[in-house]
């Protein structure tokens, strides 16, 4: 069902920014969650007893050059540059990875401590905020690593550039929520 | 696919072409009788409810079962019936409306309806694994956390409506992108069927109204699963939290359910009165400003909770403005009215029966859109006979209306009219009969949600009354199903256009091809069919006749292939994934990876097959 | 004047549309008896009379525009009519002109009835709510008892709201609005009765099982007759008048009783269910659910789980005399 649309854009990048819509509210409703709750917290630990702010601002650092690896990825697809598809295609996806990897040690580090999903209110409201956006990072990294793997098979031309940029656009927001959360987790501690 | 769409076969083939189909057509059909079916259920939970509270003091029903009942009743009729018969309509009327062969997304449109499906009978399997949920449809919390809820019930009603939410955004992306998207040339906003308008707006609060529900779902399952703190006082967290999200959907829920009523009425008023609709860009800004405001009313739900004057009076005002648009709504349809030729068909029928009953729930509305009249009314029989008013008399009279207006479309089959209008005035009176005494017994003390009430409060007759109406309404469905089996048995050739109606899905046979439009049709202007033109090249059968029936406008035949999207297996195949993980949510992980691993496959199965096939 | 006259004219209409059904609606909110009360129904009559107006002009409208277009042979096409800016103005307007006549009523109502009540006299009753019953507390008095509440006529009351369990809702609708119980919040309503009598309320906000069977009294006293009550109440337990009453004191000792409930002055110390120091002074049993009669106290204490399913107190296994003891001793502490 492809052709000209009423508006020109495509309907797979139309999709792809109402979905982005809709994620709003979702991250939307869980940090004004979080953000309400924040100070309510009743037994220990408290955030400012165990967030790494310095390790996380690492963390952060990676997932902003994974975005900024995206942006080479899609110019490499848009250019017919094979190598540096598959290149850049990959590399964001590693940098996605190592950012999970950062949030897996956070979690099993805040877990180690006494801090597990139900200890309190803050952990409850943290874990859930903080998980659903991991879980939208893992998600990105599935989608990435089989455009990689497309890439691979030599079934990813300039002619599926839309494909990248649509996985691009859904790996910006993801990073987009992050500084958000990073912001008003972190750094108003 | 057959490249020759001869009529007949639209709904032919096997329950294999059922299952893979991806027909917008069909899918609007297969959501139809799902929300029929359940419709017909809640309504007999509904009958229940009604039979226990006939007399005060009955014992018909236990209290365990009573509140199990009422929960169902609510959260079926909302999630299983309405939202389903809407969807409905959206599938088979939207793409005919604005001249495209089908939505955006096919398979997205399948798997959406067949997680709904799932998600229904998962949430009816409670019955059969230790009771269904009976935290009513809201599930205020505490009352249904752990502790106070300790049965399988609640987790059965979260899960069920996760996974019935899934299906609502993807359904809220496709008609988005559909409407926005695949208009036919010369088909803009501004010319856009009123129905398919308000098609687009119920598409966007779908959109922005169901994360925050799911949100507060997932954080309800957490607290009862796992034991997080989202709603738990003593942890320092605020229970009227699940209120605040819980309505902050709930209400825009209303504006989803009441919109294609509003959209239907729009369209069937003006075919009906043979006059275009009086006002068309002040009733489609009306309907954006109804939904606009529908967001910022939420705590309307919540004026006894005690959040201080400021809150109450905000919300207060902002609920009453939306008496505004809702009145500039009904007085631009009586202005359709005026001066027209009315012929009262069914459709017809009902649709000015909307307009009529509409009026006294949203009149019943202002009353407690006053914060401190509220106090009176909430959580009483005055505010279930206003929501029954504008649920009945708004939504369900919409989707009648909209049901005998484009079912000869969908058939090809003619209603008998005098069964039609037989169905109408028993709904019409039980309505009224059901309903209006509610008023009475709420202000005079009857709290909702009571499985029996006391002897000596006055409100023996008023319930009476209303079981009475209750009974009526079950008659009300013997015309309509008399309709049907009569119309099955020697209904009338429909043809393309009975009604002389105005908009494009008119312009093809009845039942449509697969296709749709064999040419894709031009629009230069709103009403395209009562200011036809035919234009020369492009085979276009018909002529004009004047003063006579408008002329199909569409060639039996394709002048030249149509690439149609072929059936798949995929979307029921994610869907059953996604069943399963939702089954391994009541309390077995490795079933949820299992579901989840199902659905993954499922994903990329769809992900990478070929998506189009020629024919 | 003019207020009066709708008030008048309104409660006319009510008694003629009630008229039928003869009877009293102790439960009524069309029936104010407190200053609260009174409040919320002269703004809902307002409104009411907007809307009775508003119905009827659009209703009328409606009704001769369906008869006086209807199909008629010989009628050629209608002529086509897009719209009419200065109707789409008038009647923009015309409801919002309605709205700003109830909003400004609404918004000083608000004011009035949402804030706590600054009355240095007023008489503080803590009211928790319970599955499936209420607890009243008078700290100033030292009064604690279950499902009646006594006031004084003409003392501003100033109830503070909070619930044990789950989400309860406070209505007695002839003395005011409903204000919700919640865990972990306290909130407030304060009203004024302004007539000597038995009003009824019940929880109004969904509560489990038995919410439909969590009633309850407010008795409003002359200042006399609640002072008497005050004394009788706040003290400990009546001494009993003969042997089964003293037999009945016996059951109770020796059973599950003492667990759950209080009678001041003897060892029974519970606190999970109602206080029971004066229950043979209440007018009800189970919560507002059945008249204190030796009769129905037998019955709830033979088979209180069918009389109110799914509350907390168990059906213990007692013998016929037993029971009556029991009753006798309960009907006893008054």
């Amino acid at each position: 069902m492809s052709g000209p649309t009423s508006t020109g854009v495509s309907h797979r990048k139309l999709a792809m920014w109402t979905f982005i819509g809709s994620e709003c509210m979702l991250f939307g409703t869980l940090i004004a969650t979080y953000m309400i709750y924040r100070g309510r917290n009743i037994v220990g630990p408290y955030p400012a007893d165990l967030l790494n702010i310095p390790f996380i601002t690492v963390t952060t650092f990676v997932l902003l050059m994974s975005s900024l690896m995206m942006v080479l990825a899609l110019s490499a697809v848009q250019r017919g540059d094979a190598r540096g598809t598959k290149l850049w295609l990959a590399m964001t996806a590693l940098f996605g990875l190592i950012f999970l990897g950062g949030q897996y040690y956070e979690f099993s580090h805040f877990v180690h401590e006494g801090l597990g999903l139900s200890r309190n209110l803050f952990s409850s409201s943290f874990f859930v905020l903080t998980g659903t956006h991991g879980a939208h990072v893992a998600g990105g990294v599935i989608w990435l690593s089989t455009l990689f793997i497309r890439a691979q098979q030599g079934k990813l031309d300039r002619t599926h550039a839309e494909t990248v940029e649509i996985a691009g656009l859904y790996w910006h927001f993801v990073d987009v929520v992050w500084i958000v959360l990073f912001t008003l987790i972190y750094l108003l501690v | 696919m057959s490249a020759n769409g001869s009529h007949e076969s639209l709904y032919a083939g096997g329950i294999w072409s059922w299952l893979t189909t991806v027909d917008h057509k069909r899918i609007g059909i297969l959501y139809f009788v799902t929300g029929f079916v359940f419709l017909l259920v809640a309504g007999i939970e509904g009958q229940l409810i009604r039979t226990q509270l006939a007399q005060p003091g009955l014992r018909i029903l236990d209290p365990e079962l009573y509140n199990q009942l009422f929960t169902m009743h609510g959260t079926t009729m909302v999630f299983l019936a309405g939202m389903p018969l809407i969807t409905a309509f959206f599938n088979y009327i939207v793409p005919l409306q604005i001249g495209a062969r089908d939505v955006a997304f096919p398979r997205l449109n399948a798997f959406s309806f067949w997680v709904l499906l799932f998600g229904g009978l998962f949430l009816y399997a409670s019955f059969f694994f230790g009771g269904a949920p009976d935290g009513g449809w809201f599930a205020y919390t505490p009352l249904t956390n752990a502790e106070y809820s300790p049965g399988r019930g609640m987790d059965f009603y979260i899960l069920a409506l996760l996974l019935a939410g899934v299906g609502s955004i993807a359904g809220g992306v496709n008609f988005l992108v559909t409407i926005v998207n695949m208009r036919a040339p010369g088909m803009t906003f501004m010319r856009l069927p009123l129905f398919t308008w308000m098609a687009l707006i119920v598409s966007i609060l779908i959109l922005l109204a169901f994360p925050p529900f799911t949100v507060g779902l997932v954080f309800m399952l957490f607290d009862r699963t796992f034991g997080t703190h989202f709603y738990d006082a003593a942890a320092g967290a605020d229970p009227v939290l699940w209120q605040h999200l819980f309505w902050v959907f709930g209400h825009p829920e209303v504006y989803i359910l009441i919109l294609p009523a509003f959209g239907v009425v729009s369209d069937v008023i003006p075919a009906f009165s043979k006059k275009a609709l009086f006002g068309y860009p002040v009733v489609v800004f009306s309907g954006i400003l109804i939904a606009f405001l529908g967001f910022g009313v939420w705590v309307h739900h919540m004026f006894s909770v005690g959040l201080g004057p400021i809150v109450n009076a905000v919300f207060g005002g902002a609920t009453m403005l939306i008496a505004i648009p809702t009145g500039i709504k009904i007085f631009n349809w009586i202005a359709t009215l005026w001066g027209g030729q009315l012929r009262y068909t069914a459709a017809m029928l009902f649709a000015v029966g909307l307009v009529a009953t509409f009026t006294i729930g949203g009149l019943s509305g202002v009353m407690h859109a006053s914060p401190p009249a509220d106090l009176q009314q909430t959580d009483t029989y005055f505010v279930v006979a206003h929501f029954h008013y504008v649920l009945i008399g708004g939504t369900v009279f919409g989707l009648f209306s909209g049901f005998y207006y484009w079912f000869p479309k969908a058939t090809g089959r003619l209603l008998s009219e005098r069964l039609g209008a037989a169905h109408f005035w028993l709904t019409f009176i039980a309505l009224n009969v059901t309903f209006f005494p509610m008023h009475f017994s709420g202000l005079l003390g009857m709290p909702r949600r009571t499985f029996t009430y006391a002897e000596g409060l006055g409100l023996d007759l008023f319930n009476l009354i209303s079981t009475i109406g209750a009974f009526i309404f079950t008659l009300a469905f013997l015309p309509l199903i008399a309709n049907l089996w009569r119309t099955w048995r020697r209904g009338e050739e429909a043809g393309p256009n009975p009604w002389d109606a105005h908009t494009l899905e008119w312009t093809m046979s009845s039942p449509p091809p697969h296709y749709n439009f064999a040419v894709t049709p031009r629009v230069d202007r709103r009403d395209p069919l009562w200011h036809p033109h035919v234009e020369p090249g492009l085979g276009w059968a018909g002529e004009v006749e004047p003063g006579g029936v408008s002329p199909r406008l569409q060639p039996d035949d394709p002048p030249e292939p149509i690439v149609m999207p072929d059936p798949s297996f995929w979307p029921l195949f994610m869907s059953i994934g996604l069943l399963i993980a939702t089954i391994g949510g009541l309390g077995s992980l490795p079933v949820t990876l299992v579901g989840a691993a199902w659905a993954l496959v499922g994903l990329f199965g769809w992900a990478f097959e070929p998506s189009e096939g020629g024919h | 004047m003019k207020r009066r006259f709708v008030q008048t004219a309104s409660l006319l209409v009510a008694a003629v549309l009630l008229g039928g059904c003869g009877g009293e609606y102790p439960q009524s909110a069309l029936h104010p008896s407190s200053d609260f009360a009174g409040r919320l129904d002269g703004l809902f009559n307002q409104i009411f009379w907007w809307a009775v107006g508003v119905f009827v002009i659009v209703e009328g409208v409606l009704l001769y525009t369906l008869f006086r277009w209807r199909d008629r042979p010989g009628r050629g096409r209608p002529e086509e009519v897009h719209g009419h800016i200065l109707m789409e103005i008038g009647w923009t307007l015309a409801p919002a002109l309605i709205l700003v006549a109830i909003a400004i009523p609404t918004i000083q109502t608000i004011f009035v009835v949402d804030r706590p009540t600054d009355d240095p006299d007023a008489l503080v009753i803590e009211v928790v709510g319970r599955q499936w019953w209420w607890e009243f507390r008078y700290p100033e008095l030292g009064i604690v008892t279950a499902n009646e509440a006594h006031i004084p006529v003409g003392r501003t009351i100033d109830l503070r709201l909070r619930s044990a369990d789950v989400l309860h809702s406070f209505w007695v609708p002839r003395l005011g609005g409903k204000r919700d119980l919640v865990p972990g919040r306290e909130n407030h309503l304060w009203f004024t009765a302004d007539s000597v009598g038995v009003f009824w309320g019940q929880c109004a906000e969904y509560c489990g099982t038995a919410h439909a069977l969590m009633s309850m009294r407010v008795i409003v006293d002359t200042p006399e007759d609640f002072a008497a009550w005050a004394e009788l109440n706040a003290g400990d337990a009546v001494p009993l008048p003969d042997a089964q009453a003293r037999a009945g004191q016996g059951v109770f000792m020796s059973n599950a009783c003492v667990s759950c409930h209080t009678i001041r002055g003897t060892a029974a110390r519970g606190v999970f269910g109602p206080d029971l120091t004066h229950f043979g002074s209440r007018l009800t049993v189970g919560a507002g659910i059945l008249d204190n009669t030796l009769d129905n106290v037998v019955l709830w204490l033979d088979s209180t789980q069918h009389v109110k399913p799914g509350n907390f107190m168990p059906e213990v296994t007692l013998t016929d005399d037993q029971i009556a003891a029991l009753a006798a001793y309960l009907r006893a502490l008054r």
